[in-house]
């Protein structure tokens, strides 16, 4: 009878280990308690090129986080990328605003960096961002340069 | 050459007869988890020879892993100055690869040849037949048991794996090699996605334990009775389990992970 109880209890161990490892993986090595944030407003932004931005990237005002990139899709009808940033609630982005996709140092990941505008009243659920700014892509950059600098040196 | 085509002919049928018989107990197995819950305490004894006893070689194990990982990675990632990137690295790989798969392994070894054994030798000393004379169902009273412990242990042991793994790397990593511990922990959790990484990996895990516990109960429950039998399908068991892991494990990662 004893050495059933503690089979018992040794399985019971073993469950409860599980579910430790399961919390400590979801709590500390996942994303679970950032994304159990409850989820603020929506905004829509216009690119024509968003490089390798991908949905998740961040967006920050002054390199802090304020929120993610939720969808990315294109809009058949300019051709453009539509993204759409999840702002997390709270957080005012004032009208005017200058959305730009940036690169966290030489190779890093892409996100979009957003410079407030000096209007009073904040964006809303839904609206759309006016002024955006493209990805600088890295090859288009060089060959501009090196057009330049061919030009230059023709005269 | 009548021969040569009768033996193939026979070899495929006998092969086809055995993935049938596998099936159809695959098939009894799964209707049997009424009568298994019903025996709740054959349950649990099996999965304490199923699960805990495997526990301590997992754990173990998989904070070596975690260890080497961690080591390895700094090396590496050193030479780029992308040390910071160490915490993503051990995490991602740890949870979506290396904790279901080498968990998988390691039961296989621990767990499932000794389901076969134990499956084989009672077969071969015949109290399988025994308990059929007796009107008790040996497949319910001792074959699902076993199959539906391995299948919830799986799942539990490939979490305790990642885990002792991850403290592994950051063992190494943060205590001894001096990645900032900030860093570590803040660029694994960017990185790994709860649903998208961690329940695939889960997933993974669950379908390995119910391929490699079925392996193990259909190769004890189909040895020939005899020691010799009953060794070559314990080493059967090893083997299959290992190449249905690494097999089904490129196949799960394509459909979760990849573009294909």
């Amino acid at each position: 009878m004893e050495n059933r109880n503690l089979t018992e209890v040794l399985v019971g161990l073993f469950v409860t280990a599980g579910f430790i490892a399961l919390f400590f993986l979801a709590m500390n090595v996942s994303n679970l308690r950032e994304s159990s944030v409850p989820d603020g407003y929506t905004l829509l932004a216009r690119f024509a090129n968003i490089g390798g931005l991908k949905t998740r990237s961040p967006i920050t005002i002054s390199g802090v986080k304020v929120g993610r990139v939720s969808t990315i899709s294109l809009d058949q009808d300019s051709y453009n990328a539509l993204v759409t940033l999840k702002i997390n609630p709270g957080v005012c982005i004032p009208d005017e605003t200058i959305a730009s996709i940036l690169t966290s140092g030489l190779l890093g990941e892409q996100y979009i960096g957003l410079e407030p505008g000096g209007m009073d009243e904040c964006l809303e659920n839904q609206d759309e961002i006016e002024l955006t700014q493209s990805a600088i892509i890295l090859e288009k950059l060089i060959s501009k340069f090196l057009f330049n600098k061919a030009d230059s040196n023709a005269k | 050459m009548i021969n040569l085509i009768q033996a193939l002919g026979d070899s495929t049928l006998s092969r086809l007869s055995t993935l049938g018989r596998a099936c159809l107990l695959l098939i009894n197995l799964l209707t049997a988890i009424g009568s298994v819950l019903y025996r709740f305490r054959l349950l649990v004894a099996q999965l304490y020879s199923v699960g805990v006893l495997t526990f301590l070689i997992v754990v173990v194990s998989g904070f070596f892993i975690g260890m080497v990982l961690g080591l390895q990675g700094y090396t590496t990632l050193s030479d780029f100055g992308a040390e910071s990137a160490l915490g993503q690295m051990v995490g991602t790989s740890l949870v979506r690869e290396l904790g279901p798969v080498m968990a998988a392994l390691l039961f296989a070894g621990r767990a499932g040849s000794a389901l076969t054994a134990e499956i084989g030798l009672m077969k071969a000393t015949e109290q399988l037949s025994g308990m059929e004379m007796m009107a008790v169902d040996p497949i319910k009273r001792i074959i699902a048991p076993r199959f539906w412990a391995g299948f919830i242990s799986m799942p539990v042991l490939a979490l305790l794996l990642s885990a002792a793994g991850i403290l592994g790397g950051y063992l190494v990593g943060v205590e001894m090699l001096g990645v900032d511990n900030g860093i570590f922990w803040s660029r694994m959790q960017s990185t790994i996605d709860f649903k998208a990484d961690l329940m695939n990996g889960v997933i993974k895990s669950i379908v390995f334990g119910f391929v490699v516990t079925w392996i193990a109960v259909f190769e004890g429950y189909d040895a020939i009775p005899t020691s010799e039998g009953v060794g070559r399908a314990t080493t059967r068991t090893v083997v299959y389990s290992a190449f249905a892991i690494l097999g089904m494990d490129f196949v799960l990662t394509a459909l979760m992970f990849g573009d294909l």
